[in-house]
């Protein structure tokens, strides 16, 4: 039998999925008697509570209960980092247009939501900052500590380059619209004991938040997750609240209690991507070697700081994208806004920070007549003359890249198709085209260090079939499978006799977030470890049995092969049951090596880095400003890929998640600081239609990991997010057409129609 | 046709098929929606809510009816779906999908294979468009599947598993289930047809289903505060999002004397009833030049659903029909009881918010004149997203040409202010004037006395007019110069 591990197996719901029968949290048969919340929001962007009337909600059909701040017996806050500046509810104040206030409880959700309409609550208006550049101009407070990177005096190389640039640069934020929106069903039990059944890439932290909010030990409390209908970050940290107001409202009345909220109050009420504006300078030679790099990298952050820090620093991490800056300064800004508080969202702040790195290229190659790629190329990172240190003083010492583009550019005819772009805008109509070819260098792991950590459960019954339980929980990402994969091949048996149960806090503990694109890094080297202390059990009492020495003892192909002779995996199993053979394992990780001091700005945050490099090409309308892409070709390095299919739909997915992004999804809030693109109809993310019309993807199946990952590979959930950019710039010199190319277009993000369109009267009317 | 008032038979229960089961409900109230009760009261869970207001797909199903005695499945948004207006219809759910051996669908195995579903929360909606592709196209292209998916959202595939898989999918048409059961289901609906009115209600909440047209206008005549529900497409938004009451509720999507489709040498007919997208084949057949456009008009489930009277009735300043009908110098038959009457549509639209429609009264078709010889039209829409999205503005233009003279223009746009509106200014400044590029850059610049668009989240009012004077610039490069001047758009 062949190894299931570097297989295309199907994702283990794949069935369940295309017939209906996979169970999302909402799908559950609820306990009798289940209650359902809503959450009444706040209709003022920065206010006092004055007063509040909530006799007509109270008074509204169906309606049970009523909960505010004051009902909460423990603590009145989600703070992901102990910053206490989370509320479930507003307390006095209101910070952001659309912050929870208080919950209603009703007999339906139908009922919930109608009487949540129904308070008068009085504010005291404050004036409220809602762009982050303006609040930074009027000095309002960080949510949390900034960083500084810095190498190298970068002043005094800036005064010394011979060619220099200073530009501003607004990207935009992003909502996650995971098809599935936020739910949390919980469940009162015996004494303290609460079980919350929710959609999250975080269950002990929704664990933990629930516990601080009833004021019980975490161990009364258990949180748990089958699978995500999508996550993305927006279930990271976003989901605390719903699991504590259904938590707290189930212990209050001894029902279980559903929250789901509509998917207009998900939007307003729940964190998205930073958007950033950043201010750059970079000095080059006259070749378009950089020499230095001075960033201020500005964030809206909302009222809180929730992941802010590490989505603000990850920004300076992929500030220098794949380039070496001789001298270079970056400096975050997590600016306080009163807008909703911003939280992770795939790439985590990186490609906010890699953008502006392709932005400085693309100005470099605009102001010396050369193909941004020959930029691109004499900047990488290399081992000649120390150009290997990054910003944060890590060394690159995996660089793939140059030969990954090399690839990429035959593969693609990027030569020959960028001279026919050229030579289709000679012609001088109103459709033009561009193409660019923009790579990805990602950092792996948390910088966070201690989340760079995992634990996974792993039972042998005694039939021989196997359960396994890990802290990585499901989102459409393929982890269940991949972890399955090398759980099967561990034992050297069919990957149907592996079943994986949902993610739950009293299965393993103080698990971390499936984020940060580390689930199968992490949770399946768990997972190996547990099949390696119960096989080197099973050996144990092979040799002992037979005499046989232990390291004669093989786990293959359906077999216990014991020095030639060989036993069915299950007779062996049943057989080392009888002699009381130890027959699970909890199984446990922690990745080497690395390591970070903030305060310097110095150390190894990340393990390992993964890379790819995308070429697009576009066509748009510069009387209208409509675009759409004519062809993409992605070359993407997952190392030694545990599941090519899931990986490849990885990176198709995320680029068309990262070419939205940077195109048609626009966060739109008024002057009042609402919100108006809250649901599908108004904000828009890419359709079948919006996707590359050809779009060809491939892994550099060559490449092998440096570090001893699980079976070589590496992680893809938020690298090739990032080759988006490639549409974007592919868009920005179409634009720049219009002009002849003599300047950089300096597209702010996203480029919707109207910026595509904006940017073309600017330059023609140069 | 008959206008003679009459008292209809009353049945005081809508049934419908459910998969295999029939169903029979009479307390039922306009509000309740099809997702709601698949969900809550059959929990028939695989159908999904994604945003409940019929933008996602997630929640797709397909309803079986007899149109004009041929059984069609279409598919639509659960979300936004009244049950009461599923009365005699076949309505089918993921659940009830299975291939011919009782398995796995084709579509739902090329899914499998294909690696088309990621998080699968889009999945059966996506499998249910699909498969509604598949049942009216033996060999689907890239073009087709894109249009059938037009309304569904996978925010983790990138879609194009998706649609390998809808290429991939083979098999015997004829041994689907669904076309083996079809004369059965046929003969249970034209059975059903009883020509009954049917009244339901739940706590005091009334839905009226009129026996026919005649009914109906006796109905609404009688008691004007009815809300008069088509295709829900808006309404169901009225429920979902803004709880807004809409009892007592007409609901007169089906209604047979609503759907006609007639075309002669001086025009077409098409009753208010009609949706986006049965009117397609007759629409685009005279006016080949809507043909791009109505494929941009939200999304399958959406066309399937909406009708054109709706569009218009409902007075948006962004509904799609409107300004390409006014420029094609549409006519509104309105009527009240028995009473008629005809008016130039842009005189319907009086404000914002405000339409030219007496108590009472209703849209009951839409007349479009054949175009003269010598006309050239076009219809263009702008959105941030190509489609399946609302217009930012859209334009509707008529110019008839005579040797190298404009002799007239109807330029109509959406979006461009309070209601669909002509641009008389512009007009005035190509009446007559030379067929040439100088007259639409004359055009273009008096725009600016025709309108004074807003800023909003789709687009800034300057967005709105430059790209307003530009489409006028495409229509002669299009028209006038010959020049390519769109992106090859839908076509693959």
């Amino acid at each position: 039998m062949n190894a299931v591990t570097h297989q295309s197996v199907a994702h283990d719901s794949a069935e369940k999925h295309v017939t209906g029968r996979a169970e999302y949290a909402d799908d559950i048969a609820e306990p009798a008697g289940t209650l359902h919340a809503a959450l009444g929001l706040s209709t003022c962007a920065h206010g006092a509570i004055r007063a509040m009337d909530l006799s007509d909600v109270e008074a509204s059909p169906g309606v049970v209960a009523v909960l505010t701040a004051k009902d909460i017996p423990g603590a009145n806050d989600v703070s992901p980092t102990g910053l206490n500046d989370d509320p479930i509810f507003a307390d006095g104040e209101v910070l952001f247009h659309g912050q929870p206030v208080f919950a209603v409880i009703a007999e339906t959700r139908d009922q919930a939501r109608r009487a949540a309409r129904l308070a008068k609550i009085d504010y005291g208006q404050r004036p409220a900052l809602i762009d982050a550049a303006e609040a930074k101009d009027v000095g309002a407070p960080h949510v949390t500590a900034p960083l500084t990177l810095q190498r190298g005096d970068a002043d005094a190389a800036l005064a010394k380059a011979k060619n220099r640039i200073k530009g501003r640069m607004r990207v935009g934020g992003q909502d996650h619209l995971y098809l599935e929106g936020h739910i949390a069903l919980a469940i009162p039990g015996e004494d303290e004991e609460v079980r919350v059944i929710s959609s999250t890439q975080h269950p002990s932290e929704a664990q933990h938040m629930v516990a601080h909010a009833l004021g019980l030990a975490s161990h009364a409390v258990t949180v748990e997750v089958r699978r995500m209908g999508g996550g993305f970050g927006g279930k990271e940290t976003q989901m605390n609240l719903f699991c504590a107001v259904a938590a707290v409202a189930a212990k209050k009345l001894g029902r279980a209690v559903k929250l789901r909220p509509d998917r207009d109050d998900d939007m307003i009420a729940t964190g998205k991507r930073h958007d950033f504006v950043i201010d750059y300078e970079v000095g080059f030679d006259d070749e378009g070697r950089i020499e230095a790099v001075k960033g201020d990298y500005i964030a809206r952050c909302g009222f809180s700081a929730d992941l802010s820090g590490p989505v603000t620093d990850r920004a300076l991490f992929h500030a220098d994208n794949a380039y070496f800056y001789p001298a270079v300064r970056l400096q975050s800004h997590p600016m306080k806004t009163n807008t909703v508080s911003n939280t992770a969202f795939r790439g985590f702040g990186g490609p906010q920070g890699l953008i502006a790195a392709e932005r400085m290229v693309e100005e470099i190659a605009y102001a010396t007549g050369k193909d941004p790629l020959e930029i691109r190329r004499l900047n990488f990172y290399s081992g000649e003359d120390g150009r290997c240190v990054t910003p944060y003083h890590q060394e690159v010492k995996d660089n793939i890249l140059p030969r990954l583009v090399g690839e990429l550019v035959a593969k693609s005819d990027y030569e020959e198709r960028r001279r026919a772009v050229f030579d289709w805008n000679a012609k001088g109509g109103v459709i033009r085209k561009g193409i660019a070819l923009t790579p990805v260098k990602f950092g792996i792991s948390f910088t966070a260090t201690w989340f760079n950590q995992a634990g996974a459960l792993v039972h042998v019954y005694n039939d021989g079939s196997i359960m396994l339980n890990h802290g990585g929980t499901e989102m459409g990402q393929g982890l269940y499978t991949k972890v399955a994969q090398v759980v099967a091949d561990g034992f050297g048996v069919e990957l149907g006799r592996v079943k994986v149960t949902a993610t739950r806090t009293d299965k393993v503990p103080n698990t971390s977030a499936t984020a940060a694109s580390s689930g199968t890094d992490l949770n399946a080297m768990a997972a190996l470890d547990a099949v390696n202390q119960i096989k080197a059990r099973l050996a144990a009492f092979a040799a002992e049995r037979t005499g046989a020495s232990p390291e004669r003892v093989r786990f293959e192909n359906r077999m216990v092969d014991i020095d030639g002779d060989q036993v069915p995996f299950d007779v062996f199993v049943k057989e080392a049951y009888m002699a009381r053979v130890h027959l699970s394992a909890a199984g446990f990780y922690k990745t080497p090596d690395i390591h970070w001091d903030r305060e310097k700005g110095q150390g190894r945050p990340f393990y390992y880095f993964a890379y790819g490099a995308a070429v697009s090409e576009v066509s748009i309308d510069t009387l209208t400003g409509e675009y759409q892409i004519d062809r993409t070709d992605i070359l993407h390095d997952v190392g030694q890929s545990l599941n090519p299919a899931i990986d490849i739909g990885q990176v198709e997915g995320a680029f068309v998640q990262g070419v939205g992004w940077l195109t048609t999804e626009e966060l739109w809030w008024d002057e009042a600081g609402r919100l108006r693109t809250h649901a599908p109809s108004t904000y828009k993310i890419p359709l079948a239609s919006d996707r590359p019309r050809v779009f060809n993807v491939n892994l550099a199946d060559w490449s092998v990991n440096r570090e001893l990952t699980i079976k070589r590979s590496k992680a893809v959930g938020e690298p090739p997010f990032m080759l988006g950019v490639s549409v974007f710039e592919a868009i920005s010199m179409a634009v720049a057409s219009v002009a002849d190319y003599a300047e950089c277009p300096r597209l702010d993000a996203p480029a919707t129609p109207e910026r595509v369109l904006m940017a073309c009267e600017r330059l023609r009317a140069r | 046709m008959s206008d003679k008032p009459r008292t209809p038979e009353i049945r005081r229960e809508i049934r419908f098929l459910l998969n295999g089961e029939d169903v029979r409900l009479s307390e039922v109230a306009p509000t309740d929606t099809l997702l709601d009760f698949l969900r809550l009261n059959r929990r028939l869970t695989g159908t999904k809510e994604g945003c409940a207001e019929g933008d996602c797909g997630a929640c797709t199903v397909l309803v079986g009816r007899l149109e004009e005695g041929d059984l069609r499945y279409r598919p639509i948004n659960a979300c936004i779906r009244f049950l009461a207006s599923l009365d005699n219809a076949h309505v089918v759910t993921i659940e009830y999908l299975r291939g011919p051996d009782g398995g796995l669908h084709p579509v739902q195995r090329a899914m499998v294979e294909y690696h088309g579903a990621q998080c699968g929360f889009c999945t059966p909606g996506i499998v249910m468009s699909l498969y509604a592709l598949w049942m009216e196209a033996d060999a689907p292209t890239e073009d087709q599947i894109e249009t059938a998916l037009q309304g569904n959202l996978c925010r983790c595939t990138g879609y194009a598993p998706i649609v390998r898989a809808g290429l991939a999918a083979g098999g015997d048409r004829s041994a689907d289930p669904l076309a083996v059961e079809r004369a059965a289901v046929v003969a249970k609906l034209s059975e059903w047809r009883d020509g009954a009115r049917v009244e339901v209600a739940r706590d005091g909440a009334a839905a009226t289903v009129p026996a026919d047209a005649a009914d109906f206008a006796s109905l609404l005549s009688e008691n004007s505060e009815n809300t008069v529900i088509a295709g829900a497409t808006d309404v169901g938004l009225w429920v979902t999002k803004e709880f807004r009451p809409i009892a007592p509720a007409l609901f007169i999507g089906d209604l047979p004397d609503l759907q006609r489709i007639e075309r002669d040498d001086g025009g077409l007919i098409m009753g208010a009833g009609v949706s986006y997208e049965r009117a397609i084949p007759a629409l685009t057949a005279m006016f080949p030049h809507l043909a791009e456009y109505w494929s941009r008009i939200g999304g399958w489930q959406v066309r399937s659903m909406g009708t054109i009277g709706g569009n218009i009735a409902n007075g948006s300043p962004i509904g799609d029909a409107p300004p390409v009908f006014i420029a094609l110098g549409a006519e509104l038959t309105l009527r009240r009881g028995d009473a008629r009457r005809r008016m130039p549509l842009e005189e319907f639209f009086i404000d914002y918010g405000k339409q030219d429609r007496a108590a009472g009264e209703f849209v009951e078709s839409v007349f479009l004149p054949a175009l003269p010889d010598g006309a050239k039209a076009a219809a263009y829409k702008i959105s941030k997203r190509r489609e399946e999205d609302i217009s930012t503005l859209a334009l509707g233009a008529t110019l008839v040409v005579k040797g190298d003279r404009i002799v007239e223009a109807r330029f109509s746009f959406g979006g461009m202010a309070g209601t669909p509106k002509r641009a008389t200014a512009a007009e005035a400044a190509l009446t007559s004037a030379p067929f040439a590029a100088e007259s639409f850059d004359a055009a273009a610049e008096a725009l600016e006395a025709d309108f004074q668009p807003l800023t909003d989240w789709r687009a800034t009012a300057e967005y709105r007019m430059t790209t307003a004077k530009n489409l006028l610039r495409r229509f002669w490069l299009e028209k006038g110069a010959g020049e390519p001047v769109r992106l090859a758009g839908a076509s693959r």
